[in-house]
């Protein structure tokens, strides 16, 4: 046996220690204790809370609705955003970065605010419809407060992230595949229908399988649209069991979120299956096919997204900016009755509105800035990492983003209900445990970018610094970090505009003094206040779009890819 | 200054073996060039001397620590080796003296002294006033003068070299070539310099290590790479060798010895103690042949005659030996055409020793 050589690993090894903690504290534990309160509530083996939850109808009503608008909101979503990244992506259209910026900005904005501006378009008291004398009398019922409606929203909130997977791998597709199939005689719409279509099936089914979860998870949506109407879906039917029965219920709230876990997981297996049937491997990798010429069709087909994005996009924010405008419910938006009151209260007055903008800002800012300083060394560990088990790591890191949010509340409530042991410390009824939550679920936005940083970086760079004499930390500090720094922080941006007026995981984990903003807005729509959550939502999504902007100017120091807006 | 020993050291990249058994000693002092054909584990032998891998058996020292085995391995940032890679390596964030001073500033030198140091690594490498440049802004060869500064501004024991001139033009290259001989001149290191262009390593090195399939083929001087080499591999990769096959007929004689070839009689240089055996092959370079020799010799076919300026590529078949055919250069005048039966004689040679005798 070879004499045994002094390694002086003392660093690596207590990089690795650190981030497996911090791994574990922020994925496996959650769902770890989500499933012991399923299977063995209380600590020993039971099927109560299976049975019982299995029993109540109200489950299997929420169920069947949660898949009603779930298959119904991807089909929209896969139908309009592979329609827009294929007229995008394969022709000669124009103005094709504003297109993209345009389209993909409803994936930034809150699904709550996304139902709210909608909502604020249709309404008997719609300023909008107002304007033109065309809005239905006081007292009708909104159309979008139905299945239909709740359909619709979804298909628009997601649409983008259909598009951004799909035209992810039309720009892989290799230009001969095209050329070959043209040489051969084929025309273009048969181009499509035959090569590229079956080419893009596992572009289309991942995001197919991505927009199933979301929609399954969604709460905003449906909890604007479908709980006036009664019409509720899993993850509202959790929030009204938990707001009427408290902590009480948190077993049966914890089985109906691993319900909704189950049809999650269900989605991505069946994308699993489908892909898994047929070889659709693009071998070549080359310049990406010349854009189909439209022609005369050009002007139309042009004309036709831009109608799509006014629809989807202008015109609801349009209803929200003009509500917000409106001193109180049902009032004509005229250049005199035209107030900016609305912002001054939710920004100066209503104290759980400033409470919530304060909350949600450092919130925010707080797990953006701690994702992208974990996230350094995570993605340092899951990209060059030599040992095989840390690629472990990544998967359960994008755990707790996969699942809806509603789990992922529900698993935090469980793990703190009671103050920690040992310390005593109550996170529970406070904002640390949002604070908690939004770690965990987002942790991934900031880890995705930078490991593709990473993926960018030639490792000799870090490599030259090793030979140099520099130690693992000081290499972190002086080379690593300040090369994947552009990318993480990227990232960290995604976090900030997510979590700043995220709903669905604050709306179970809230409490008074710890409101964000996304449950004032909440609040205020439920109380008939729309014009103050008309207002708050107008503010964070100013802020929003700014913030775009700015990340804009960090672009040229990106993977591509990184940035969604960005073409 | 350092010696480095690798003994049979093996690296395995799962059932795959990239380095196999390779035993080479370093002399303080020594430049020792690797070079060998693409994907046979020259940047692996590389990285195992610079501590990025670990071996999988076997044992390297450098000086006189052991730096490697199978119970463990020194981080490279203790090992005290200079890298100068490939792409360079330049990290784009810093200026010129930043990337050259990196190493100063980890060892806490004095600011000053460093400084200083800097400046003078800079003007070795006639690179004064560029220091406060950004990598972006310079040339692929000015940029491989600052990876140069950058290793040897830490004064290591070892220096490692892996393709530096593979970026650059063939002008560029030349230049380079003298000013890395030069600094090993200038400064005694012990240099590993890795390539797969013969004509850089013969020019550079003391000796060279061919490598094959991940096993040392032949550790020797270049002139004795050239003339006596000491396998197939080795003789048909040096200067496109052509290889013969060939009877012994006598004994070592004073480090000749009679062979028979293609059905002519010829005597070849060999090692000592050779003795008459079947099935040898021996090596011969464009050289070493007579075209259209007036007396004895082999006929056969000119098949192709490729000019190529000042010369020609000729490929011939003997008749006696009608699978073989013989690649060599024919320099002006060219007198051979396609298709035409020419007379070729062998001067001389060099009998390949049998595998598994020592050399
Ligand atoms: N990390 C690795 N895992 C698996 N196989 C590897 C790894 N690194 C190198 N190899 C294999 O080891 C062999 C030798 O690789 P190496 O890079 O050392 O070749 P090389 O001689 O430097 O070639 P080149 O002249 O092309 O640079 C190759 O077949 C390569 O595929
Ligand atoms: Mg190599």
């Amino acid at each position: 046996m070879a004499t045994r050589i002094k390694e002086s690993r003392g660093q690596e090894m207590a990089l690795t220690a650190v981030v497996a903690v911090v791994i574990v504290l922020l994925s496996l534990l959650p769902m770890l204790r989500l499933v012991k309160e399923i299977v063995a509530p209380g600590g020993t083996l039971s099927t109560v809370a299976i049975a019982a939850g299995l029993r109540s109808p109200a489950t299997w009503i929420a169920t069947w609705h949660t898949l009603v608008v779930g298959i119904g909101g991807t089909l929209l979503a896969v139908l309009s955003g592979t329609v827009v990244a294929v007229l995008v992506s394969l022709t000669d259209i124009r103005g094709r970065s504003a297109l993209v910026l345009c389209y993909v900005m409803p994936l930034m904005i809150a699904p709550q605010v996304t139902a709210l501006a909608w909502l604020q378009l249709f309404g008997p008291a719609s300023p909008f419809l107002k304007l033109f004398g065309a809005a239905p009398p006081l007292g009708t019922e909104n159309p979008l407060y139905s299945t239909s409606g709740i359909i619709l929203l979804l298909g628009v909130q997601y649409g983008p992230l259909v598009f951004l997977l799909v035209r992810a791998g039309l720009r892989k597709l290799p230009r001969e595949l095209v050329e070959a199939a043209r040489a051969g005689g084929a025309g273009w719409f048969t181009v499509l229908v035959t090569i590229v279509l079956p080419l893009m099936t596992p572009s289309i089914m991942a995001a197919a399988a991505l927009a199933f979860v979301s929609c399954v998870g969604n709460f905003g949506i449906p909890a604007f649209l479908g709980i006036p109407a009664n019409y509720l879906v899993l993850p509202t039917l959790i929030y009204q069991r938990l707001a009427g029965g408290g902590p009480a219920v948190l077993g049966e709230a914890a089985f109906l979120s691993a319900l909704i876990g189950v049809i999650a997981m269900a989605g991505i297996l069946a994308q699993e299956l489908m892909s898994r049937r047929r070889d659709y491997r693009i071998s070549s990798t080359s310049l990406p096919a010349e854009p189909y010429e439209l022609g005369r069709w050009r002007v139309a087909v042009q004309a036709g997204m831009w109608l799509l994005i006014v629809l989807v996009l202008f015109l609801p924010l349009f209803g929200l900016v003009l509500t917000s405008l409106v001193p109180g419910y049902g009032i004509a938006l005229t250049a005199k009755t035209a107030t900016l009151d609305n912002y001054r209260f939710v920004l100066f007055e209503h104290d759980a509105a400033k409470r919530a903008f304060f909350n949600s800002f450092w919130l925010s800012i707080a797990a953006a800035f701690f994702a992208v300083i974990v996230a350094v060394p995570v993605g340092y560990l899951i990209a060059w990492g030599k040992q095989r088990w840390v690629r472990l790591l990544n998967l359960s890191v994008e755990l707790p983003y996969a699942l809806p949010g509603v789990v992922l509340a529900i698993a935090s409530l469980l793990l703190f209900l009671r103050p920690i042991p040992l310390t005593g410390i109550q996170l529970y009824n406070t904002v640390w445990i949002i604070f908690y939550a939004y770690l965990a679920r987002f942790l991934v936005l900031a880890l995705r970018p930078t490991i593709s940083g990473y993926h960018q970086i030639d490792r000799a760079l870090e490599e030259a610094a090793q030979v140099a004499g520099a130690g693992l930390f000081t290499r972190m500090r002086t080379i690593i970090f300040p090369l994947v720094a552009p990318a993480a922080m990227a990232g960290g941006l995604l976090i900030f505009m997510t979590a700043l007026s995220e709903l669905t995981v604050s709306a179970l984990l809230w409490s008074s003094g710890s409101e964000t903003i996304g449950v004032v807005m909440f609040s205020f729509e439920q109380g008939g206040d729309s014009n103050y959550a008309t207002a708050m939502s107008v503010i964070t999504v100013a802020v929003t779009f700014v913030l775009m902007l700015v990340t804009n100017l960090l672009a040229p120091y990106l993977p591509s890819g990184v940035l969604p807006w960005r073409d | 200054m350092a010696r480095l020993s690798l003994d049979n050291v093996t690296k395995s990249f799962a059932d795959f073996d990239a380095v196999k058994d390779v035993s080479i000693d370093v002399g303080d002092g020594e430049f020792l060039a690797v070079l060998g054909p693409s994907g046979c584990g020259k940047t692996t032998l590389l990285r195992l001397v610079a501590g990025f891998e670990k071996v999988t058996s076997g044992e390297i020292r450098i000086g006189s620590d052991v730096v490697s085995n199978s119970g463990g391995s020194v981080a490279p940032e203790k090992r005290r080796v200079g890298i100068v890679f490939q792409n360079y390596a330049l990290w784009p964030h810093m200026t010129v003296a930043e990337n050259i001073g990196y190493s100063l500033k980890v060892a806490k030198l004095d600011k000053a002294v460093a400084r200083q140091k800097v400046e003078d690594a800079l003007a070795l490498v006639n690179l004064q006033g560029l220091g406060e440049r950004k990598p972006a802004n310079l040339s692929g060869g000015q940029r491989q003068r600052v990876a140069l500064a950058r290793c040897l501004v830490a004064a290591p024991s070892l220096v490692l070299f892996d393709e530096p001139l593979a970026n650059l033009d063939v002008h560029l290259r030349a230049s380079m070539e003298d000013e890395f001989a030069a600094f090993h001149k200038r400064t005694g290191t012990t240099i590993v310099y890795i390539t797969h262009d013969q004509a850089e390593a013969m020019a550079l090195a003391d000796r060279i290590a061919v490598m094959d399939h991940g096993r040392l083929a032949q550790l020797a001087t270049p002139r004795e790479l050239y003339h006596e080499p000491a396998n197939e591999m080795v003789a048909s990769f040096i200067s496109q060798g052509i290889l013969l096959p060939a009877d012994v007929l006598t004994a070592e004689e004073a480090g000749h010895c009679k062979v028979k070839v293609l059905g002519t009689e010829l005597v070849v240089r060999c090692h000592p103690g050779e003795r008459p055996r079947a099935g040898a092959k021996i090596c011969c370079r464009s050289a070493d042949l007579d075209v259209s020799p007036d007396g004895p010799g082999f006929d056969g076919l000119v098949k192709r005659v490729i000019y190529h300026g000042g010369a020609a590529r000729i490929e011939f078949t003997p008749a006696a030996g009608p699978d073989l055919t013989l690649h060599f250069e024919q320099p002006d005048p060219v007198v051979l055409e396609s298709g035409a039966r020419a007379r070729l004689r062998i001067r001389s040679g060099w009998l390949i020793p049998a595998a598994g005798s020592a050399s």
